[in-house]
């Protein structure tokens, strides 16, 4: 059975969304408080949720970056761990610098709450390996930080390593940025595609009468066979 | 010793904030502005005499925390 940790820091509210969805998809989970200084030995996949930890003082995940847990994180990164951020959790994973570029305030400087669609842009991973690429999916943004900035050279690195996952489009797959993300971007892996960082809530939509269930698809990559 | 730390978006980084307060003030017709970039400061009150350690930690504090040098650049005044 797969064994899902999730990290919980103070101010992170999407913890026991992840939890559910996790085990709706019949894997085990533990949620790990941010003072631990391990993460449990038998976890296959790590995810950060979404939130506001820290409430987001300084920057969304500036301050999370050095609780105590994150030494563990990286170390399990490190040798290969599978680690996943959703939204806070993403940013916390780029300022972590495990993941490359940040996240600036949104474009129109509001709050977005609200269905978007992504178009799976590369499969070849864990995370989106029960989708094919083109796929789109309607799923959850919940984000005032979710513009995705990174340089000419680092972009053109993305591109080259296929690290680009995800991308905001409408329902017929055209793009369509709702924050001023760089080319659009709404989700991303490491080079070595152990680490994956999005915005959108893929938790959230794991139920039709939610709105949508395409988070199912995404977040079963994740699962033992 | 206090420490200023003036942290802003690095030029060829859309300054989105920046934007929104160039067209409210050109609405106002203050038509001299040709641009205006949002930041932030943190104010250190610092226990230490010594400049060129202040500078040296505060410097270390700004890369390490208080500043993300992805997209971020800062400057720091010793007074």
């Amino acid at each position: 059975m797969t064994k899902v940790t999730i990290l919980q820091f103070p101010g992170t509210n999407c913890e026991y969304d992840t939890q559910y969805a996790f085990e709706r998809l019949g894997a085990k989970t533990e949620i790990l408080w941010h003072k631990a200084d391990k993460v449990p030995q038998d976890t296959d996949l790590l995810v950060i949720a979404g939130g506001f930890s820290y409430g987001d003082y300084l920057r969304s995940g500036a301050i999370a970056r050095f609780s105590p847990v994150m030494r563990a994180v990286e170390a399990y990164a490190k040798a290969g761990g599978k680690v996943l951020g959703i939204c806070n959790g993403f940013q916390v994973l780029t300022e972590a610098r495990l993941l490359p570029g940040a996240l600036k305030r949104n474009e129109q400087l509001h709050f977005l709450s609200k269905h978007h669609h992504l178009k799976v842009i590369n499969n070849d991973n864990d995370f989106l390996k029960k989708l094919n690429v083109g796929d789109v999916v309607n799923i959850p943004i919940a984000h005032h930080d979710g513009n995705y900035f990174i340089d000419a050279v680092g972009l053109k690195e993305l591109e080259e390593n296929n690290q680009i996952l995800l991308r905001y489009t409408d329902a017929k797959g055209n793009i369509q940025n709702p924050n001023g993300s760089v080319e659009s971007i709404a989700g991303i892996c490491n080079k070595q595609q152990n680490v994956f960082g999005l915005m959108p809530h893929p938790e959230r939509a794991m139920e039709t009468i939610l709105g949508s269930d395409d988070g199912v698809a995404m977040l079963q990559g994740f699962l033992k066979a | 010793m206090k420490a200023i730390v003036n942290i802003s978006l690095k030029a060829g980084v859309l300054d989105s904030q920046g934007k929104a307060v160039h067209h409210a003030l050109e609405s106002l017709h203050f038509n001299a502005v040709k641009d205006v970039r949002v930041g932030k400061q943190i104010v250190l009150q610092l226990d230490c005499d010594d400049k060129k350690k202040a500078l040296a930690d505060v410097t270390k504090m700004c890369e390490d925390l208080l500043a993300n040098t992805v997209i971020e650049d800062y400057d720091i005044e010793l007074v």
